[in-house]
């Protein structure tokens, strides 16, 4: 009696461990989704810049998630970012013209990919490429503020000059 | 001079101590369970794991809501408390499950051992098995043994698994942050086999050292009441620091970047 009582509680034990194990691996780790993602389709992405994208990051359509990234690459030839999405069996009618952008979600928490349906009656097939003239690159905040500072420093439009107060014009006028 | 005796006798005492301790374990790995002595393993499964599951649980759960309010309070200053399920689940699957289940099971199970096998000791029922010829090694140390090497890693998946509950109690339920955020930005940071199996693996690990410190201390004890007890306080402190420094060495190697 006494020892079938320790053997239940054993393998309450055992089974116990077992579901955490697998409630781990298929809620905590996503193992699951992994093995889903296989079964969709591969396309390649080439963009200029993909500062801040990470493998695994979302691929959305309307806000809508639709795959992930696979991986990212530098492509020796075009020195360019190939960047491989896994896009669900589901998702099978984007035309071959859609574009992609590296969008940011809240300012400083991660990078997605969102596409956006173009006109072409043809789809994306597994293997196609999506060319750099139909993405848009991920925005670097250092690139757009010293671009914002150049502009400013070299073409003072009249506008500005009249409406800037003597502060911020000494700003633009130093040497160089 | 005889201070310097004293230090010399006790460096001699520890390497002598270590020796002895890897010989057991040997001896008692080697012992190949017959059918009773497995019957005698899971009776000790009982005692060590079964009996730890509601202190594991307990614990787990309580660490697991105190990283939700901590982490929460934080991340929220930074308005990204999406990423709440993030720091959760890493923290708990790396390093609070392992160690944090091998500290409590030193202290709640790993003591009693040690206490057992010593009071066995004192008592000359070790000595009397082998008068009668039963190799007390197979007998009393080596079901203790592997009951503890195979419970800590089952404990410490319970841990974790309560602790993200927990986590999830308090971001989710309570503090109201998006339940659909928490898990899918968890899914896509935690991966399985670099973040959970190496914590599975760490946590079988630690319960290798936790077992053997607490089996030996227990059976080299002085066979006096006093050192019953010096040898008890002995195993929960040596298991506590083992478990603990090997941990920053563990973690070093699994995700510190030495590579």
């Amino acid at each position: 009696m006494k020892r079938a009582t320790a053997e239940l509680t054993v393998g309450v034990l055992v089974l116990l461990a077992g579901l955490a194990l697998l409630f781990l691996a298929l809620r905590v780790s996503g193992l699951l989704n992994e093995f889903q993602d296989e079964k969709g389709y591969t396309v390649t992405a080439y963009f200029q810049n993909v500062t801040g994208l990470n493998s695994r990051a979302k691929v959305t359509m309307s806000g809508v998630t639709i795959g992930q990234v696979e991986s990212i690459q530098l492509d020796p030839q075009r020195y360019d970012a190939a960047v491989k999405l896994n896009l669900y069996n589901n998702m099978r009618s984007i035309s071959k013209d859609a574009n992609a952008s590296i969008q940011t979600n809240g300012i400083l928490v991660e990078k997605y990919i969102a596409i956006s349906q173009g006109a072409d009656a043809e789809y994306l097939k597994n293997g196609d490429i999506i060319d750099i003239s139909q993405t848009q690159s991920s925005l670097v905040l250092e690139d757009l503020i010293s671009k914002f500072l150049f502009n400013k420093a070299t073409a003072p439009t009249p506008a500005a000059t009249t409406a800037a107060s003597p502060a911020p014009a000494s700003n633009t006028t130093p040497g160089f | 001079m005889n201070v310097i005796q004293g230090w010399g006798a006790s460096v001699i005492e520890a390497v002598r101590g270590i020796g002895a301790a890897v010989l057991l374990v040997l001896r008692a790995f080697f012992a190949w369970p017959r059918v009773d002595g497995l019957r005698r393993f899971i009776y000790q499964m009982y005692r060590v794991g079964v009996l730890s599951i509601l202190i594991i649980s307990v614990s787990g759960l309580f660490i697991g809501l105190v990283l939700g309010l901590l982490g929460y309070s934080i991340l929220a200053s930074y308005g990204v408390e999406q990423k709440l399920g993030v720091l959760v689940a890493l923290s708990l699957v790396r390093e609070l499950g392992p160690v944090m289940t091998a500290l409590l099971f030193a202290g709640r199970a790993g003591s009693a051992l040690t206490a057992e096998i010593g009071l066995m000791k004192a008592t000359e029922q070790l000595a009397s098995m082998e008068m009668i010829g039963v190799d007390p090694v197979r007998y009393v140390v080596a079901p203790r043994l592997w009951a503890a090497i195979v419970s800590v890693p089952m404990l410490s998946l319970i841990f974790t698994a309560v602790g993200i509950l927990g986590g999830k109690l308090v971001g989710v339920d309570w503090l109201g942050v998006d339940a659909g955020g928490f898990w899918s930005n968890m899914q896509a940071s935690v991966r399985f086999w670099h973040d959970v199996g190496n914590g599975l693996l760490k946590s079988v690990v630690f319960g290798l050292v936790c077992a053997v410190i607490a089996v030996y201390q227990g059976y080299a004890c002085l066979p006096t009441s006093e050192g019953i007890a010096s040898a008890t306080t002995r195993t929960v402190v040596l298991s506590s620091l083992a478990v603990l420094g090997l941990d920053f060495v563990l973690t070093a190697v699994m995700f510190g970047g030495l590579r």
